[in-house]
């Protein structure tokens, strides 16, 4: 690991002015749950690492009459919580629930779960974040049996490793960021990208902007995620389905599947409301249209059948008892 | 006089008893200095430089930036391979030895090796890539019995390769110098552990020292002291300062040993009652660039009358293999006992009924009889069996599977000296090695045992090369060889001691024994002295006795013993829509003789169980096809059993008349054999198909659900 500034500001000011117009120059430090990793993978190797660690005004959950804002750098362990967040976005909850880890989410962060760099095993062993050697792919003939069924026709074929991405999506969230030209809002679905270059990133942050807010709204939503896991401990998603029904409509976002968080329209439109088992069936059937399985992760399409029509009756309370 | 026969259950003042693990609180409180703890003054750290590459030619390594390093005190290349081939990722071809971790880590980096890269070897799945001659083997007439049989199974069974997976990782800490060396292993063999280095190092083999007081598992992985031994070695000769090398955990998946795989095809004939009459079995698999047995097919029942096999090694560009617990034995097991398990359901057979309707084809018929049977008790098995894939509508189905599997144990040679002090003090010195297993527990037993005393009364000193040689910890030859060579030690210095007791008290020794902290005319407490003053009677002398055990004699003695059967049993729940298997219950039951410690016995079946549910659900070394990278050298992606994987363990012990007369016998390898097979077998009684593969993923469920099973 190559030496490096640590720097810990106490304003949001102070950290923008520390970022660096470029990326891999500076990193930005949240719970550091996974930037730590990625330092000792020599995946990045910034000269400065800026944390967020002293910057109150990204912490912590403010109520509002038709919103619900979270500082980026608020611990999951504290959205587990709060009860209006139980209530307006249980999608949510139920998606930190399922990391499983009380240590990975007493310091990891709302904004460190979104931004967290892919979890792709030719990544993290060094061969780029398409997984390419001597200029071919060792993912489309490797072993991509995590890897992305939709999507994945350009060079990523990771799948996003946010699990509260897909949920945040669903429930119709804006995440707030801030850089040297002031603040923006971003649709959480748009803030998720597909790399097309090895040295872009996975998200529309740009090196020198922060992830400062995540806005949901208060809507009268029945909202729900389920993920298919094997190990009980600390472990990833094989596929998550986070699904909210509400007076807008049904929205239906799949997790680990793609290179972002991925929204399958048709699922949400073919439900359109309607909630019975066969519906749910139906919806499963028609998010699952459409993959481009690779050589060794068809079963993923199969669970995707699985993990929609299970979100949804978890959403409605029709859950079916183990 | 003492016998060193061991005591009727009646007699016994420890023996058999639950025990805590002497070392229990100094583990758990951290106090225990395994070899990563160990730091010495002047300690440098050094880092090992890995191939990148799976098949190479090294044309040149050079280190001169990572010398001049400040802080960088020695370099080692391996002569070696320069310019010949480095044969797997991750094999070390140069070290250095630096001040702080962290310099070490930036000196590698400056290693620069130039390589000729070659087309390597990955894949083990391939039998056409097979290297030499298959073994083959027949037993009577298979071709005859096929065409006879009323039923013919015919399946396809895998099981990849897998690490051990030490939470400790290999290495030590050493210091090396002109006078000697001293080395803290993290090792499985601290009497034999030096045996071979000395020429590397150029110090002679008698002065080098060697301790390891605790250590975090070796599994079989840690028999020598290996080239990080030496390359540790060598760096602290040259820097003339102590040095800490240690895997990371990388390496330590990559190259600290693994269990090889096993595939293939089996064939299984029966006649329509169920007796099994042929079995025909075509494997391969590979143990890395190391050597490859195929596994024993038909296992435990090996008295079919007629069989054929073949085993294809695969030499592959990778990490050699190395003992693996029960070597060959998981793998057996687990193809032998899901071809049975098949033809059961072929036959329309409940799987017990027929695993016992062919007992007669095992070695031990009546034991495993037994076995099965308190084992069915045990998990509920007539209330919960059922017919293969007749298990409801829901998408969650239960299943019930079945294993029995056998192991040698008999001790291994092994020379412990006793002495009693005249200040009471009694303390045994043994060269062997507590793998976390109890051994140090075990031998206190034994000594405590023997002299009649408390158990805080004595003391046994183990882990270290000074001590008398004792054998290394592997294939369950521990328990049998320090039990049996303490008691014989022990039962020797007593009899000193009683002879000098006897002549002061004017009785005869013959009718002396020590008992409950007193030596008194058997049976007979007015007549006797406290242990203190009888040792008091040594005067200015103490007692040394050596034991040595010879498992010829010791097993005429009956102090040992060697073949155990055992049985377990997994109850599953299998969710067909996402392919998830969840253990809800594991049942063990297993002989193993003469059981010193029943609380370490029973933890030990425990941590098979747990071992076994990992490799049957979770474990495997998964390897890029074309830059030979363990993907998954981690421990994300190689995942173990958390404490909420594993469901509801439980474990009988077969003790009393039958087993305890046999004396001791090892128990580390037994419980580790059976559970990939039960747990696979379970999983097919509860789905309707077999999941050819371990371990039990949810892509391969549901694949195998997608195909609908194998013809
Ligand atoms: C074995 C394992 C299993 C896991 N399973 C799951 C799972 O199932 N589902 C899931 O969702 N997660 C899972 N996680 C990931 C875990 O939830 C994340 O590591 C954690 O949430 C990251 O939070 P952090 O605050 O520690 O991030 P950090 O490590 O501090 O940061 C992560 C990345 O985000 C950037 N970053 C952080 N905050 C900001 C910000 N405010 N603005 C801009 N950039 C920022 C950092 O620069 C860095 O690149 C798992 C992790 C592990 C190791």
């Amino acid at each position: 690991m190559q030496d490096f500034e640590y720097t810990a500001p106490t304003s949001l000011e102070g950290v923008i002015g520390l970022l660096s117009e470029t990326w891999g120059e500076t990193e930005i430090y949240a719970g550091g749950t996974d930037l730590v990793t990625c330092l000792k993978q020599g995946l990045t190797a910034p000269r400065r690492v800026v944390s967020l660690r002293n910057v109150k005004e990204l912490k912590g959950i403010t109520i509002l009459d038709d919103s619900i804002e979270i500082g980026a750098a608020t611990t999951l362990t504290t959205l587990l919580g709060n009860a209006e967040l139980a209530k307006h976005a249980t999608a949510l909850i139920q998606a930190i629930e399922g990391i499983n880890s009380k240590q990975m989410i007493n310091v990891g962060t709302l904004g460190g779960d979104l931004c967290q760099r892919p979890r792709c095993w030719f990544y993290r062993n060094g061969y780029g974040l398409f997984g390419i050697e001597d200029g071919k792919s060792l993912i489309e003939d490797g072993d991509n049996r995590y890897h992305a069924i939709f999507g994945n026709d350009g060079p990523a074929k990771f799948v996003s490793a946010s699990s509260t991405g897909p949920a945040l999506i669903a429930l119709g969230a804006s995440l707030i960021v801030s850089g040297p030209e002031g603040e923006r809002t971003i649709a959480a679905w748009d803030f998720f990208q597909t790399p097309q270059s090895e040295s872009d990133r996975e998200t529309a942050l740009k090196s020198n902007e922060v992830l400062t807010k995540i806005i949901i709204p208060k809507n009268e939503t029945q909202s729900a995620t389920y993920e298919i896991r094997h190990r009980a401990g600390l472990d990833w998603p094989y596929v998550t389905a986070s699904v909210a029904i509400g007076k807008e409509g049904t929205k239906v976002v799949l997790g680990h599947v793609a290179p972002t968080p991925w929204v399958s329209d048709a699922a949400g439109k073919a439900l359109n409301g309607r909630v019975k088992k066969a519906d749910a069936e139906k919806a499963g059937e028609v998010a699952a249209e459409g993959a481009t399985p690779l050589s060794q992760n068809a079963y993923k399409v199969a669970m995707v059948k699985t993990a929609v029509k299970r979100a949804v009756l978890r959403a409605t309370g029709q859950e079916e008892e183990a | 006089m003492a016998s060193p026969q061991w005591p009727k259950a009646d007699k016994r003042l420890h023996i058999g008893k639950p025990y805590d693990r002497l070392d229990g609180p100094i583990k758990s409180t951290g106090q225990a200095k395994y070899a990563y703890d160990v730091n010495v003054p002047g300690m440098l750290y050094a880092k090992v430089f890995p191939s990148r590459y799976a098949l190479a030619d090294v044309n040149s390594i050079d280190t001169s930036a990572a010398e001049a390093m400040d802080g960088v005190k020695a370099v080692w290349i391996d002569e070696g391979v320069l310019g010949k081939e480095v044969r797997y990722v991750g094999q070390i071809i140069a070290a250095v030895a630096a001040e702080t971790e962290e310099l070490a880590a930036e000196a590698i980096a400056l290693v620069k090796v130039d390589y000729t890269p070659k087309e390597a070897l990955i894949i083990d799945t391939d039998p056409s890539l097979g290297s030499g001659r298959p073994s083959e083997r027949e037993e009577g007439t298979p071709a005859e019995a096929f065409e006879a049989a009323d039923v013919v199974h015919e399946g396809y069974y895998g099981i990849p390769v897998i690490t051990h997976c030490c939470f400790e990782a290999h290495g030590q800490v050493c210091d090396v110098n002109e006078a000697g060396a001293q080395f803290w292993p993290s090792t499985q063999n601290v009497s034999k552990y030096a045996n071979g280095m000395g020429e590397s190092l150029g110090v002679p083999e008698s002065e080098i020292k060697v301790d390891c007081q605790v250590m975090g598992g070796g599994f079989g992985s840690k028999f020598g002291h290996d080239k990080w031994g030496v390359v540790g070695g060598l760096l602290s000769k040259k820097a003339g300062r102590p040095v800490k090398l240690m895997l990371e955990r990388d390496l330590e998946l990559m190259v600290g040993g693994n269990r090889p795989s096993a595939y293939g095809t089996v064939k299984v004939g029966a006649d329509k009652d169920g007796n099994v009459t042929a079995i025909d079995a075509k494997l391969f698999g590979t143990g890395g660039n190391g050597g490859y047995r195929p596994p024993p097919v038909p296992y435990v029942f090996t008295k079919i009358p007629n069989q054929l096999s073949s085993g294809q090694r695969i030499q592959t560009n990778r990490g050699g293999q190395r003992a693996w617990r029960a070597p060959g034995h998981p793998q057996g097991c687990f193809i032998t006992m899901a071809a049975m398990e098949d033809t059961a359901a072929k036959l329309g057979m409940d799987a017990l009924d027929f695993f016992k309707q062919n007992l007669a084809l095992t070695n031990r018929p009546e034991l495993y009889a037994q076995e099965l049977d308190i084992a069915a008790d045990m998990i509920g098995y007539k209330e919960k069996a059922h017919l293969r894939g007749d298990s409801g509508d829901g998408p969650v189905k239960r299943g019930l599977g079945i294993s029995i599997h056998q192991w040698g144990g008999a001790g291994h040679p092994s020379e412990c000296d006793v002495s009693i002090h005249a200040d009471g003090s009694v303390e045994c010195r043994i060269g062997t090695q507590d793998l976390g297993v109890g051994t140090r527990t075990c031998v206190t037993m034994v000594l405590a045992e023997t002299m009649g005393l408390p158990m805080d009364a004595v003391k046994a000193n183990i882990g270290n090369n000074a001590y008398p040689i004792s054998g290394a910890s592997g294939g369950s030859t521990t328990i049998g060889g320090v039990s049996s060579s303490t008691r014989l030690a022990a039962t020797a210095a007593l009899n000193k001691l009683l002879d000098v007791v006897a002549a002061r008290m004017g009785e005869d020794a013959l009718s002396l024994e020590a008992s409950n902290g007193r030596i008194q005319v058997t049976g007979d407490d007015s007549k006797s002295v406290t242990w203190n003053e009888a040792c008091a009677m040594l005067g200015t002398n103490s007692i040394n006795e050596r034991g040595v055990n010879e498992p010829g004699e010791s097993t005429k003695m009956g102090l040992m013993d060697s073949g155990v059967g055992g049985c377990q049993m997994a109850d599953v729940s299998v969710d067909i829509e996402t392919g998830v298997v969840t253990i809800n219950e594991m049942v063990a039951v297993q002989d193993c003789g003469l059981i010193i410690d029943m609380k370490t016995a029973t933890t030990q079946v425990h941590g098979g169980l747990i071992m076994g549910v990992t490799y049957a659900l979770f474990e495997e070394c998964v390897y890029d096809n074309r830059t030979g990278r363990m993907l998954n050298a981690d421990m994300e992606f190689y995942r173990l059993a958390g404490l909420k994987d594993i469901g509801t363990l439980k474990v009988h012990m077969m003790t009393g008349p039958g087993f305890d007369e046999r004396g001791v016998i090892g128990l580390g390898e037994p419980p580790v054999i059976s559970p990939g097979a039960a747990i696979s077998n379970a999983v097919a009684n509860a789905i309707g198909l077999r999941v050819p593969e371990l371990p039990l993923t949810p892509d391969r469920v549901l694949n195998a659900i997608a195909k609908g099973g194998q013809s």
